[in-house]
């Protein structure tokens, strides 16, 4: 049974001060790369740094600087619990007398539920409850936006996946068996599965146009019109859906791996008919997110079951489950058209969006806002027409994934500008100069870029931060071809299916811009409390900091971060992390890229607090604390009809380069290089951040080469891991990283969110070079083999 | 039936009830030993990969009725020290949910190879998915492994 005070872990741990040497040299070396790049890509970018305003002293109330401070790499609190198996992830977890629970999903896309027959189930030795949706004891709908889903069917089922009924236990065979026993009467219905075909008929969560400028009477000297797809990604953390329910006194705690515990809590408890107060959420270890922790999985079932068996029922969904049981990437389909002059700068741009929100709403709405605000990408042009929809279909629900409405418009406006850039003769890097936002300039929203230190432009320009990220590619060469390279290093690897004769080799380059923090008028905060008092013996009289927040540590280092701030900010070596629940305020969701901007906000200002009432306090007198309610600057919603206002946050780009071989007789890939240049504004703890950049490349890689959810007629057709391919290590090439740090003077220590941005950029990059290597157009993600040799060009 | 296995250096006991259960379910579920994880129960992922009498497998794969009498080393006892360290100091654990796989091929690694190149590496981790590094730390951490141990005596 874990310890509710120490599960998951994030307690106070020795810091280890900055890693050590990284052994990328060595392992760069044989990649061949230049001593230079070896530099850039193992340290940020030092001379890029700008000062930032309001980063705050460095030394705090002890007057010491601590090791293991913002811009450091410290060790994570939490990592020696990961390499020695005892951390406690959700599928981890055992309670005394624990009953298992399992879901009974429909295996239609559409159908009317004329009966369920539980009796067979109930009668099976060992079954302690089986329920339907006459037995949810509150409110019939759930979501994190529009609670439009049923927590179980009530009479209907409008996607393969959703759940019917539930049975707890004593064990999960048992479970299993007696969910096979629970008889449903379907009458299936023919699903709408068509998104285009939906939309048209009004079957929407959200349309969104933009319209600036008159795109239809704007002379343009060349037009190039494309269709583009993009197929469904699934975010496949490893980390199974899994959670335990345990009945108290009063109520229920529930141990959970979400994104965001207070929005849980505010989805769950009016379905249960129970007041919030009844009710404690209690983070568990979380195994990787990326957006598919967002929505509600096991949360309520679980509690359903613990309710009425009075005993703590665990759920956790098998691989096949998982596929099925959380929202995906909205696949896209996109018709654009770009004109530009003969110089190929942008005259208009007209684009047309279908994202498959699926069965029900989950977040469709906002990702609609960012596939509609950041349509045409970092690029200047004054006249647009954009119109993009969310559409309702019997498909899987589509909502969260890292990127969210960024990624799949991306794909489509990079290609674009190869496009004009080769009817043009264009280099790639130049169209994008060419067109590049500057401070000042103007998204299609009409949001003036900011947040930019306007003294850094060179003399009588504005700054730019894209042109600043593009003209940094000049140092970094393309990776020769090796010479004399042994046959598994080529496409098909050691299916020895090439001696080099068909293999071609391509470069290409993608551009990302993506929104930071929550958009559009939400009003996103984060919360921490800080206490500081004299520590015991342990650690050695010294002062203590508890930082208390909700925040969910996913796998990205937020954790770590806490305890790099606090030490900063208050001087102390000693920073203990209690554990994340409801009993702290609402910390928003680990999406969005936000969370060092938000609750590293939120630590911050608290020990800000903290640090000012220590000035005029001894610690001796007893401990100091605060509460801060951290928020961005506000935002405004789109205009309905206009698509303008001033609705993000932050922007934050990225720009990948991708180096492709590709078996033009086979159709078989390898990406032999990816380089990345970002801005992250400030690099908070730079082994982290590199770890993101690389983490979200390899999404972007998969997106391009090999990930999608296979649907027929609303029907998952690759629910596992055999048949759903995710990027292995052989899959990846070495990634080469150039940080910058063009600092953001209204964000927390001048940072920008860093980790959806590569997952944008690296998709368009990769296609790109795949089409260099091919002269094919390719305007669908994932590239398959087929499309790359059937149609092929002799 | 009644499966006698070694443990980590420790006797442990099994009562199965299911010829078909897995090894990896006996750990988990029925020994409570959670450091192998269940990412997908299918041998794709490599997050449940243990040594058995020195192999390294899929835990998930293997039936515990097939294991009577046989040495088991999970993340517990198949990695020695420095590699726990070099994944640490690398950054080459995120969410870790694939790390106590990972570190158990890469000490099978390393002793069958105690300097691997670039590519021995990518071929003996192929079987273990990551989803939140794109691996490129965990090679540094396997270079980073590698050469503390040559630095140890053997």
């Amino acid at each position: 049974m874990p310890d509710p005070a120490t599960t998951p872990g994030p307690q106070d741990r020795p810091v280890a001060g900055p890693a050590p040497g990284r052994s990328d040299t060595a392992a760069r070396i044989r990649d061949g790369a230049p001593q230079s790049e070896k530099d850039a890509s193992s340290a940020p970018d030092h001379d890029a740094v700008r000062p930032t305003r309001g980063s705050g002293r460095l030394i705090g109330g002890t007057g010491r600087v601590p090791s293991g401070t913002v811009g450091q790499s410290p060790i994570r609190p939490e990592s020696e619990a990961k390499v020695n198996g005892a951390f406690d992830y959700a599928s981890d977890l055992a309670f005394p007398d624990m009953l298992w629970g399992n879901t009974l999903r429909s295996p239609h896309p559409r159908a009317l539920i004329r009966s369920i027959d539980t009796a067979a189930a109930l009668a099976l030795p060992g079954v302690a409850a089986v329920l339907t949706a006459a037995d949810v004891p509150g409110k019939l709908h759930y979501g994190l936006i529009e609670a439009d889903q049923p927590v179980l069917a009530p009479d209907q089922v409008n996607y393969q996946g959703e759940p019917v009924a539930i049975v707890a236990a004593e064990t999960l065979d048992l479970a299993r068996r007696a969910a096979d026993l629970v008889t449903v009467d379907y009458e299936v219905l023919e699903p709408r599965c068509d998104a285009d075909e939906a939309a048209a008929a009004g079957e929407y969560f959200r349309y969104q146009p933009v319209r600036i400028g008159d795109p239809d009477t704007a002379g343009a000297a060349v037009v190039v019109a494309r269709e583009y797809e993009v197929g469904m990604q699934d975010q496949a953390p490893l980390g199974p859906e899994s959670g335990v329910a345990v009945p108290v006194e009063g109520g229920l705690v529930l141990h959970v791996a979400t994104q965001w515990l207070h929005s849980d809590l505010d989805q769950i408890a009016p379905c249960l008919g129970l007041e919030p107060e009844r009710l404690h959420l209690s983070m568990a270890g979380i195994g990787g997110a990326f957006g598919a922790r967002e929505d509600l999985s096991v949360q309520i079932h679980m509690a359903m079951l613990a309710m009425r068996t009075g005993r703590p029922v665990k759920m956790m969904y098998d691989r096949a489950e998982s596929f099925l049981g959380h929202v995906h990437r909205h696949p896209a389909r996109m018709r654009y058209e770009h004109g530009a002059d003969a110089d190929g700068r942008l005259v208009y741009v007209k684009a047309r969006i279908v994202l498959d929100g699926g069965a029900y709403a989950s977040t469709t709405e906002a990702v609609v806002g960012n596939a509609a605000s950041l349509a045409v990408g970092p690029y200047n042009v004054e006249h647009v027409s954009v119109d993009a929809w969310g559409a309702r279909t019997n498909n899987p629900p589509c909502g969260a994934m890292r990127g969210f409405g960024g990624v799949q418009t991306c794909f489509a406006y990079e290609s674009q500008m190869d496009a004009l850039a080769d009817a043009l003769g264009l280099d790639p890097r130049e169209i994008r100069r060419r067109n590049a936002l500057a401070r000042g300039d103007k998204l299609i929203t009409g949001q003036v870029v900011d947040a930019y230190d306007p003294d850094e432009a060179p003399a009588g320009q504005p700054f730019s931060p894209l042109r600043d990220l593009l003209d940094r590619f000049d140092g970094i060469p393309v990776p020769p071809v090796p010479a004399g390279r042994d046959i598994v290093e080529l496409p098909g690897g050691t299916g020895n299916t090439t001696h080099g004769e068909g293999v071609r080799r391509g470069v290409g380059y993608g551009v990302g811009l993506k929104n930071i923090c929550y958009s559009e008028g939400f009003d996103d905060y984060s919360t921490a409390h800080v206490r500081l008092e004299l520590g015991g013996p342990e650690h050695g009289g010294e002062p203590v900091a508890y930082l208390h927040t909700a925040a969910a540590e996913v796998g990205q280092g937020h954790w770590n971060l806490q305890q790099q701030i606090a030490r900063t900010e208050l001087g102390v070596e000693h920073v203990v992390l209690l554990p994340n629940d409801t009993r702290a305020g609402s910390a928003g969701s680990s999406s969005a890229s936000r969370q060092s901007y938000m609750t590293g906000g939120a630590v911050k200002a608290a020990c800000e607090a903290v640090r000012e009432l220590w000035r005029d306090r001894d610690l001796a007198d007893g401990p100091i604390e605060a509460t801060r309610v951290f928020r961005h600057r506000a935002t405004k919603p789109m205009d309905p009809v206009t698509g303008q206002g001033e609705s993000h946050v932050q922007l934050a780009l990225c720009v990948h380069r991708a180096t492709v071989d590709v078996d033009v007789e086979l159709g078989l890939v390898k990406v032999v290089d990816l380089t990345c240049v970002q801005d992250v504004g400030k690099a908070l703890n730079p082994v982290a951040l590199e770890g993101q950049i690389h983490g979200g490349t390899a999404q972007g890689l998969g997106l391009a080469v090999m990930e999608e959810i296979v649907t027929d007629a609303g029907r998952v057709r690759n629910a596992s891991f055999t048949d759903y391919l995710i990027p292995t290590i052989l899959d990846m090439p070495p990634m080469r990283l150039r940080i910058v740090e063009n600092a953001d003077p209204d964000a927390p220590y001048g940072l920008r969110g860093a980790g959806e941005p590569p997952t944008l950029s690296s998709t368009p990059a990769i296609v790109a070079a795949i089409r260099d290597a091919t002269g094919l157009p390719l305007a669908r993600v994932p590239v398959r083999p087929e499309h790359l040799t059937v149609g092929r060009p002799s | 039936m009644r499966v006698n296995l070694h443990i980590d250096g420790a006797e442990a006991v099994a009562e199965i009830d299911r010829p078909g259960e897995s090894l990896l379910s006996t750990l988990r579920d029925r020994l409570g030993l959670t450091g192998s994880k269940n990412a997908c129960e299918q041998g794709e992922c490599g997050s449940c990969t243990v040594l058995l009498d020195g192999a390294p497998v899929c835990a998930c794969l293997v039936a515990t009725a097939q294991c009577e009498g046989r040495e088991v080393k999970t993340v517990v006892g198949a990695v020695p020290r420095p590699v726990r360290d070099a994944f640490v100091q690398c950054g080459a654990v995120q969410c870790g949910f694939c790390t106590p796989g990972l570190l158990v091929a890469v000490a099978d690694l390393l002793d069958r190879e105690p300097d691997p190149s670039d590519p021995e590496i990518r071929e003996a981790l192929a079987g273990n998915l990551c989803r939140c590094t794109g691996y490129e730390k965990i090679i540094d951490a396997v270079h980073t492994a590698a050469a503390t141990l040559a630095g140890e005596p053997r």
